[in-house]
């Protein structure tokens, strides 16, 4: 967008309250800003004009999975290859429906039943994946910067769907767009990123975008799972949940991942929750507002309660709605001829 | 050929294209004014008013977004921002009639027409254009003309400005850049 003033327009709608039709006029800002970018590999490199754009481009899809037809056929005769090489549930079923939603054909690759497991690298399975004539690839790898290397390798466009403890950018653009339809902003909130941030690729991917559009952010979590050195990217980082908790608008709890965690980081279970899970009593000291989220899958009752979790101010399937229309907003905005 | 109209012969053009308009539907019965975006969206607000002016008192005004269902779309490298559609109101068995600035080839038509049959099923759909620049690759013609502009050479615009987005009403025979 060209720096100085923000452009305007006037539009007028119609909208039926009870049996009156209302017509609206309302003014918005217009934007010219236009998508370049031919892969989402990190947050980190994103502008916060380009995090707002997906985030606006993420509102036309939402209203297509409203319609009776939740199709559109703006990918039609495109090929998207979901390739995981860790497990998922959430964002590997999220991106099928999206890339399907959008009339695109989606090949689902896992690396097992497949040749990876016969030791073929990643690059040569990209590439021959990309000489079947397939237009973007989605990657979720045990390894930061795999996303990275394969788009430094392939032709064709290369969505990250999370790469080792670097960054999960769908999860947070998902994230930051259930943000801003619950408070209709994200400048100037306080959000707390909860639990194990050391092995967080979501924490990361939500501290690059929500500090980058005016949220503070307060990390959570022992000095185990917290390294100091996260100051240096502008977070606020804190060992004691119950210092910031009455201070926060959202709380972003993470999973603990068991499988990532080494002995010597993790003293117990019932240590972590008594310190970091968000229990009824924690709750109860929280703003009145508060918004809760998780980005799944849960550990019910060790790093949340169930109450909280399926409680009227959580926005944790709101998140998994949202993350449907934020991925077709992705895939759409990088494919290309 | 004339290359530049202002922001007076706009609102003659408007007025003698709702004229039209008004004759060809019931004022007492529902129809629906669908603008197709960017521009299309302006026409279609300024019509719905002169059409209200001459006594219209059930028009549903809405906007579509055909960006998806273009066939050219992923030929671009640049993307521009798409605002989601916005039809709240119930489009089946009421005429309904398309608006757009300039009708050229024919093809976001076309693609307006797939995209409003997956809001609903109009009785049957009427289309107006402020401009025809003639150059059509489909066989698809406007029911409602505002201007005719037959002579428009192949590597030249019509850009239709309207106040609402660009800051002032004017109709532009330019060439491309």
């Amino acid at each position: 967008m060209p720096p100085g003033k923000q452009k305007y327009v006037t539009i007028l709608r119609t909208t039926r309250l009870g049996n009156v039709d209302w017509i609206l006029k309302i003014h918005m800002p217009h934007t010219e800003l236009r998508w370049t970018r031919k892969h989402l590999l990190t947050l980190e490199a994103l502008s916060p004009e380009e995090i707002r754009f997906v985030l606006d481009t993420a509102d036309s899809f939402k209203e297509v999975s409203t319609r009776s037809v939740k199709k559109v056929p703006a990918l039609r005769g495109r090929v998207v290859v979901n390739s995981f090489f860790e497990d998922s549930t959430r964002t590997r079923t999220s991106f099928a429906l999206a890339a399907q939603r959008l009339s695109a054909d989606l090949i689902d690759f896992s690396e097992k039943g497949s040749s990876v497991s016969k030791g073929e690298t990643l690059i040569d399975t990209a590439r021959n994946i990309e000489a079947m004539g397939v237009d973007i690839i989605v990657i979720r790898h045990p390894a930061a910067g795999a996303a990275d290397l394969l788009a430094r390798t392939v032709n064709c466009s290369v969505v990250n769907a999370g790469d080792g403890a670097h960054e999960h950018p769908t999860q947070g653009l998902l994230d930051l767009y259930t943000i801003r339809e619950r408070f209709g902003k994200i400048k100037g909130l306080k959000v707390a990123i909860v639990g194990d941030i050391a092995n967080s690729r979501v924490a990361r991917s939500n501290l690059w975008a929500l500090t980058k559009m005016g949220a503070e952010v307060i990390l959570v979590g022992p000095p185990t799972l917290l390294p100091k050195s996260f100051e240096q990217l502008g977070a606020r980082v804190c060992h004691h949940f119950d210092e910031v908790i009455g201070e926060v608008d959202v709380i972003n709890m993470l999973r603990v991942q068991f499988e990532r965690i080494k002995t010597s980081q993790f003293p117990t279970v019932r240590e972590f929750t008594r310190l970091f899970g968000l229990n009824q009593e924690r709750f109860a000291r929280c703003k009145k507002n508060v918004f809760v989220m998780h980005p799944g899958p849960m550990n019910r009752g060790i790093e949340i309660s169930s109450g909280i979790a399926d409680g009227p101010q959580s926005g944790i399937l709101k998140q998994v709605t949202n993350g449907l229309a934020v991925r077709m907003a992705v895939l759409y905005l990088v494919t290309h001829t | 050929m004339r290359t530049q109209y202002d922001e007076a012969d706009i609102k003659r053009v408007m007025e003698r294209l709702s004229l039209r308009i008004a004759a060809a539907f019931p004022p007492d019965q529902p129809l629906s004014v669908i603008g197709i975006r960017t521009r299309g969206e302006f026409v279609a607000q300024r019509l719905a008013d002169l059409l209200g002016k001459k006594g219209f008192t059930k028009i549903g005004l809405g906007v579509l977004d055909i960006t998806f269902y273009r066939d050219d779309l992923s030929g671009k490298g640049a993307k521009p921002l798409i605002r989601p559609t916005e039809i709240n109101f119930d489009l089946d068995g009421k005429p309904a009639l398309l608006v757009d600035d300039v009708i050229f080839t024919g093809r976001s038509i076309r693609a307006a027409m797939d995209a409003l049959a997956d809001f609903g099923r109009p009785s049957r759909i009427r289309l107006a254009v402020l401009v025809d620049r003639g150059g059509r690759e489909l066989p698809i013609q406007p029911d409602f003309i505002g201007l005719m502009l037959k002579e428009v050479p192949s590597d030249h615009r019509v850009n239709v400005r309207m106040t609402e987005i660009d800051g002032r009403d004017e109709i532009v025979v330019e060439p491309k850049i």
